[in-house]
């Protein structure tokens, strides 16, 4: 199967190896073609958007404006937060000016002279090897104002990375345009949608790292080719993260729709010890959690998680063997969202720290059997009450947990209330609703 | 305690980063890196000093100072240790180095050894699901770990200061 972000081709993170085998020869493509033909190439392919949301991104292109005086902007998501994920840091270290040839294929598909990547702040080291890859595109002429002579046409784009600074929360795409105006990195009400109102008030256009880095390969091998890898539904190929429980962690560059039981027995090795499979996060710590006995048949991308009630994500796949004490994972997968709620929205910033309390009250073996509903009714109360899906983030892995685990969890509390638990959390007992009167 | 001002060779470099933005606001939290390196952490005279220098107010600047949990209003050790104790660490040991980081150094999160040589964070997610667990020491990585070759590394951090 061939790879198209991560390509297994020797020091290819290198700008020459990379023009040996036939790097820049795609924007040069694009550059002989109008900005529309290559929105409509990158639609047709069916690509899809690698950060979460998995979003056509040649309709995201195609509602930036057209006639507008103002200037536009790109920005690309590489701030990879989300536990479980960790795919973009190979791209720029393997693979960075296969994401640089994306970025300036984008920017002239949507008219942007701008754009700035955003690496989160601890990615010091890929920091620096996507700056020096940018040096030498510079360099060459691949790049800033230089692009007019290589390619003899008016188009000149030029590209910076903008370092964060330890927040999850600027993964989310209003948050990182807040963040790169030197503002504390709030979600933004939307609408306005980016591409009205983006970076300064201008048309801006959010892209995942991956994402872009399938650019370059859909224009030179053509639209047809690509969407016809892997599932036709979301269609090429998905950096799927192994991590947990596995023998053979890792990042696997596989077509969309491989099975999720492929990738942890074939590519993965199988569980340590071959120990039984209790629990799978499908795509990274927000995404419903499915059970160990249901992952049969199981076929990774969106469509098909969808059906099974889970979400692709960033493809961050976590195993937890039979031995995992869930109820730790979930009161460390809440403390998570509760550190990274921006604290903007109620629901969000009081209802993670109560998902908290409550988890580590079940830890410690002090919670009732009222505790599991209190937790789902808490859950309920954040989605789709929050501005920005850090709501959604923090809600679905506690509901769907609980919910799909409830044996799991009902084993470890009491069927009662204990007084003194009673009085010291006296103020959240006033929310409890009797289990009788919950409706699901 | 003086005033801060940035020496030369930061001058320069922030004169580098004003140009990559269109208005000076967005060069704050390079800049801030940038004094955090030369003070060792972001102190009241830091951001008055950025404040000015970006035409911000100070409460803005602070407000960016709290928001990121990579600019430290205190100083922190001459090496900085991250352990990520989030679920794909947790699985492979996590909590296991950050109790040991713990025990062999006598101090708690966000705490500094009195020699202030070291210093303790426990963090969330670095990106290192695949190769966990991990530590960090100030910016490098270093992954696949087991508790002896943490006591190794900080060892090794002891006798090289």
């Amino acid at each position: 199967m061939e790879k198209i972000v991560l390509p297994d081709i020797k020091d290819i993170h290198q700008i020459e190896v990379y023009l040996q085998n036939g790097g820049f020869t795609a924007i040069k493509k694009a550059l002989s073609q109008t900005p529309d033909d290559i929105i409509d190439q990158v639609k047709k392919s069916g690509l899809r958007g690698r950060g979460g949301a998995a979003f056509s991104a040649g309709l995201k292109w195609s509602f930036m404006p057209k006639t507008t005086d103002k200037p536009k902007y790109l920005c690309i998501n590489g701030d990879e937060s989300e536990p479980g994920s960790f795919k973009d840091r190979q791209i720029f270290e393997f693979n960075p000016h296969q994401l640089i040839e994306g970025i300036l294929i984008a920017s002239y598909a949507i008219g942007a002279k701008v754009t700035y990547i955003y690496i989160r702040g601890e990615y010091h080291k890929w920091i620096k090897l996507m700056q020096k890859a940018l040096d030498d595109a510079y360099a060459k002429g691949f790049a800033g104002n230089r692009m007019k002579e290589t390619f003899g046409t008016d188009f000149s784009c030029d590209i910076y990375i903008h370092k964060g600074a330890g927040a999850y929360i600027c993964g989310e795409e209003s948050s990182l345009m807040n963040s790169i105006e030197g503002k504390r990195g709030y979600p933004r009400v939307k609408p306005p949608f980016p591409a009205q109102f983006g970076l300064w008030g201008c048309p801006t256009t959010i892209n995942n790292i991956e994402t872009i880095t399938n650019v370059p390969a859909i224009i030179n091998k053509g639209w047809e080719w690509f969407s016809k890898i892997g599932e036709p539904r979301h269609p090429g190929t998905i950096l799927y993260g192994l991590s947990g429980h596995v023998n053979n962690p890792g990042i696997y560059e596989l077509p969309s729709g491989t099975l999720l039981t492929d990738l942890i027995y074939k590519y993965g090795g199988g569980v340590p010890g071959n120990k039984k499979i209790l629990c799978v996060i499908p795509g990274g710590s927000s995404m419903p959690p499915l059970r160990g006995d249901k992952i049969e048949g199981v076929k990774m991308d969106a469509e098909s998680l969808k059906t099974v009630g889970s979400a692709i994500g960033t493809g961050g796949v976590m195993v937890m063997d039979e031995d995992t004490d869930l109820v730790r994972v979930l009161a460390r997968i809440t403390k998570f969202y509760y550190h990274e709620s921006c604290g903007q929205c109620t629901p969000c910033r009081e209802g993670t720290g109560w998902m908290l309390k409550i988890l580590n009250r079940i830890v410690r073996g002090e919670g009732s059997k009222s505790d599991i509903d209190l937790l789902i009714s808490v859950a309920n109360n954040i989605e789709g009450n929050t501005i920005c899906a850090l709501g959604e983030a923090a809600a679905w892995p506690v509901k769907y947990m609980v919910q799909r685990f409830r044996d799991y969890f009902e084993a470890r509390v009491k069927d009662t209330v204990e007084l003194p638990v009673a009085n010291k959390v006296h103020s959240m007992r006033h929310t409890a609703i009797p289990v009788a009167e919950i409706k699901h | 305690m003086t005033d801060f001002k940035f020496n030369e060779d930061n001058l320069q470099k922030i004169n580098g980063i004003l140009t990559k933005y269109p208005v000076k606001k967005p060069a704050v939290m390079p800049v801030l890196y940038l004094a955090q390196e030369q003070n060792g952490f972001i102190s009241n005279d830091v951001i008055k000093e950025v404040a000015d220098l970006l035409e911000m107010t100070p409460e803005e600047v602070l407000g960016v100072v709290t928001f990121y949990t990579m600019y430290h209003q205190k100083e922190m050790g001459k090496y900085h240790i991250q352990v990520c104790t989030n679920v794909s660490c947790m699985l492979r040991g996590g909590y296991d180095l950050y109790d040991k980081v713990k025990e062999k150094l006598g101090i708690d999160n966000m705490q500094v050894t009195e020699d202030k040589v070291f210093s303790l964070e426990e963090v969330e997610c670095m990106g290192s699901c695949g190769t966990a667990p991990m530590i960090a020491v100030n910016e490098d990585y270093y992954e696949n770990l087991t508790k002896e070759k943490v006591v190794e590394i900080l060892d090794s951090l002891k006798n090289k200061n």
